[in-house]
C-alpha cells in the first residue's frame, strides 16, 4: 500500500510541474501579441507621425496629407457618449442600488444590461440607422453616432458605476440618513462623491472602447473620405476607427507606413485614456486604503 | 436657511418631499430608459426585419444557399453564412477555451502576486485593441503565416478569422473564469491539503469544479462575443459567398455581409429588408447565449454567496 502511494505521488510530482509550466505557457500566449501588437504597431506608424498628419486635412482618398478631421471625428464621438451615457448610466446604476426594491423591474433591468452587452456591434449600427437616422429623421450625421455609441456604452456605464455605488460602505449613508439628511441629500453628498472615482474610471473605459468602434458608425453618417470638420451636430464627420478601414481595405495602393500610422494614433488614443482610467483606479484605491 | 424663516417648517418638509418623489421618478425613468433600449432594439430589427419575409420563407431565407441581393428578382438565402458564423466561431472557442481557461487556473491559483499584477492590466489592455486594429494586424501578418503554413492561395479564410477571434474573446473568458475561481472558499483548499492532496490535484479535483458554473458562463460569453464580431472578420475571413464547410477556405460570417452591404443597400428595399432579418437573427442568437451565460452565472454567484 505504501509503495503504490509513493509510486503515485512521485507521478504527481512529475505531472505538477508539467502542468503548470503549461499553464504558464497559456498565459504568455496570451499576454505576448498584446505587447507585440503594440510594439509592431509604433514601429511601423512612428514614421508616418509628423506634426502635418495630425493637423492637416486628407487628401487623395487619405493617400496623402493628415488625419486632423478624423482625430476631431473620434474626439466629438468620445465627449458626446460621456455626455450622453454617463449620466443615464450613473442614474440607471442608482435606481437599481438605492431606489429599487428587488422586485421584478430589478431583474428586468439586470438581465437587459447583460444582454445590451452582448448585442453585437453592427446591430447596434443597424438599430442606429432605422431609430435615430431614419425613424427620428436626425440623419447621417455626428449626433446619429453619437446616439448610437451611447447606446452601446450604457451597459458598461450601468454595471461600473453600480459597482462603485456598492462599494461605498453602508454607515457612510446611514450615518448621514441618521443626521436627518434625505435620502437624496444623502445620495449627492455622500454617496457619489465617494463612488465618483469608480464610475469615471468605468466612463473613461467606456468611451476609449466607443474610439475603437467601427461597425456601429458606418452605418449612421462615418464618411469615408470628408476634407472638413462637421460644422454642426447635423453633419457627417471622419473617425479614426473608420478611416483605418478605409485606408486598410478600400484604398488601393496608399503607403503602409500610413495605415500603421493611422492604426498608431487609433492605438494611442484608447491606450491613453485605458491607462488614465487604470491610473484613477488605483489612486483611488490608495486612498481608501490610507 | 433663510427659508426657515419666511416659510413654515412644515412647508419646507413637504417642499423637501416633493423634490425627493420627482428625483425618485426621474431615477426610475433612467433605469426604464435601459430597458426601452433594449426593446428598441428588437422593434427596430422586427419592423425592418419582418418584411424581408414577404418575398422569401423564413424556411428558404435561413436554409437558401444563394444570396444574389441585387439580381432580379433577388434571392435571399442565409444558409451559407450562417455555417461560416459557426465555422469561425467554433475555431476561435476551441483555441479560447484552453487558452482561457487555463491562464484563469494560471492567474488564480499558481502566478505569484507580481506576475499576477502585471499580467492581469495586459489582458485588459488585450480587450481594449479596437476590433479594427485586430482586423488590420489579421490582414498583414496572420494571413501570411497561415497561408505560408496550409500553403493556400490565399490566408482570407475561416482560420484566420477564428484565430483573430480567440484572441478577441479570451480577455473575457480569463476575467470571468478567473472571477469564479476566487470565489472558492479558501476552506475548500485547505480541506484538500490536510487529505494529503497535491496543489495539481486540488486545482483539478476541487477548485475547478467548484468553479465550473462560472467558467461554463465565461465559455459561453466568449461565444457570444465572437458571433458578434464584426469589423475583424470584414476584413480577415475572405468574404467568399460559395457554401464551403471547409476553415481553410474564404468564408463570410453574418456580421460581415451587414457590414459589407449595409450602406450600398437602397433604404426601404429587399435587400435592406433581408440584412435587417440577418441583424434579427443575430439579436436572437446573442440574447440566448448571454441569458443562458447569465442564468449560469447566477448559480455560480449564488454557490458560495454568504
Amino acid at each position: 500500500m505504501i509503495t503504490v502511494m509513493s509510486a503515485q505521488s512521485k507521478r504527481h510530482n512529475r505531472t505538477e510541474p508539467i502542468a503548470f509550466f503549461i499553464l504558464g505557457l497559456f498565459t504568455l500566449i496570451i499576454v505576448s501579441p498584446v505587447i507585440f501588437i503594440l510594439v509592431y504597431i509604433l514601429i511601423n506608424g512612428i514614421g508616418a507621425i509628423t506634426w502635418d498628419f495630425l493637423t492637416q486635412m486628407p487628401s487623395m482618398a487619405g493617400k496623402a496629407g493628415g488625419i486632423f478631421p478624423a482625430i476631431i471625428g473620434t474626439f466629438y464621438l468620445m465627449l458626446g457618449t460621456l455626455l450622453c451615457a454617463l449620466p443615464i448610466g450613473m442614474f440607471a446604476a442608482l435606481y437599481l442600488t438605492e431606489y429599487a426594491r428587488q422586485n421584478r423591474l430589478v431583474k428586468i433591468i439586470n438581465l437587459t444590461i447583460v444582454n445590451l452587452a452582448g448585442v453585437p456591434s453592427i446591430v447596434y449600427g443597424l438599430f442606429g440607422l432605422g431609430f435615430f437616422v431614419l425613424t427620428m429623421n436626425i440623419g447621417m450625421s455626428v449626433l446619429a453616432a453619437i446616439l448610437t455609441l451611447s447606446c452601446q456604452a450604457l451597459a458598461m456605464m450601468i454595471a461600473s458605476s453600480r459597482e462603485a455605488i456598492v462599494a461605498v460602505p453602508r454607515e457612510y449613508g446611514e450615518a448621514s440618513l441618521a443626521l436627518g439628511s434625505t435620502k437624496w441629500q444623502t445620495i449627492r453628498h455622500i454617496v457619489l462623491p465617494q463612488s465618483m472615482p469608480g464610475i469615471i474610471t468605468g466612463a473613461v473605459l467606456a468611451i476609449s472602447r466607443a474610439a475603437g468602434e467601427t461597425a456601429p458608425i458606418l452605418t449612421v453618417g462615418a464618411a469615408f473620405y470628408l476634407p472638413a470638420l462637421p460644422q454642426s451636430p447635423f453633419d457627417q464627420f471622419m473617425a479614426l476607427a473608420y478611416h483605418l478601414y478605409t485606408v486598410a481595405a478600400n484604398v488601393p495602393g496608399i503607403s503602409k507606413t500610413t495605415i500603421w500610422g493611422v492604426a498608431l494614433v487609433l492605438i494611442a488614443v484608447v491606450l491613453i485614456f485605458d491607462i488614465g482610467a487604470i491610473i484613477i483606479r488605483m489612486k483611488a484605491r490608495q486612498r481608501r486604503h490610507e | 436657511m433663510q427659508d426657515h424663516t419666511i416659510i413654515s417648517k412644515a412647508h419646507y418638509r413637504a417642499g423637501l418631499r416633493v423634490r425627493e418623489k420627482v428625483i425618485e421618478l426621474f431615477i426610475l425613468c433612467n433605469g426604464i430608459l435601459v430597458v426601452a433600449v433594449l426593446i428598441g432594439i428588437l422593434v427596430m430589427l422586427l419592423i425592418e426585419g419582418i418584411p424581408a419575409f414577404s418575398q422569401t420563407s423564413v424556411w428558404d431565407f435561413f436554409t437558401g444557399t444563394k444570396w444574389y441581393p441585387v439580381s432580379n428578382p433577388p434571392t435571399f438565402g442565409i444558409f451559407t453564412f450562417f455555417i461560416s458564423t459557426i465555422v469561425v466561431t467554433v475555431i476561435a472557442t476551441i483555441l479560447a477555451i484552453p487558452l482561457g481557461v487555463g491562464s484563469a487556473i494560471y492567474l488564480a491559483e499558481i502566478a505569484k502576486p507580481k506576475i499576477r499584477e502585471t499580467v492581469k492590466p495586459l489582458i485588459e489592455l488585450l480587450a481594449g485593441i479596437p476590433s479594427i486594429v485586430m482586423g488590420v494586424i489579421g490582414l498583414a501578418l496572420v494571413t501570411t503565416v497561415v497561408r505560408e503554413a496550409f500553403n493556400l492561395n490565399t490566408g482570407l479564410c475561416g482560420l484566420t478569422a477564428g484565430i483573430m477571434l480567440a484572441f478577441m474573446s479570451v480577455p473575457i473568458v480569463v476575467s470571468i473564469s478567473e472571477d469564479a475561481l476566487s470565489t472558492v472558499p479558501k476552506e475548500f483548499r485547505e480541506a484538500s491539503y490536510a487529505l494529503g492532496a497535491t496543489k495539481w490535484q486540488t486545482i483539478i479535483h476541487v477548485c475547478v469544479p467548484a468553479a465550473l458554473s462560472g467558467i461554463t458562463a465565461a465559455i459561453m460569453l466568449g461565444i457570444g462575443r465572437a458571433i458578434g464580431e464584426t469589423m475583424t472578420v470584414l476584413m480577415v475571413a475572405g468574404g467568399a459567398i460559395a457554401l464551403n464547410f471547409s476553415p481553410l477556405e474564404p468564408m463570410r460570417p453574418m456580421t460581415a455581409v451587414i457590414a459589407a452591404e449595409i450602406n450600398n443597400a437602397v433604404r426601404g428595399g429587399a435587400q435592406y429588408h433581408a440584412l435587417f432579418a440577418i441583424g434579427l437573427a443575430l439579436f436572437i442568437l446573442t440574447f440566448f447565449v448571454n441569458f443562458a451565460a447569465d442564468q449560469v452565472l447566477e448559480r455560480q454567484r449564488r454557490k458560495f454567496a454568504r
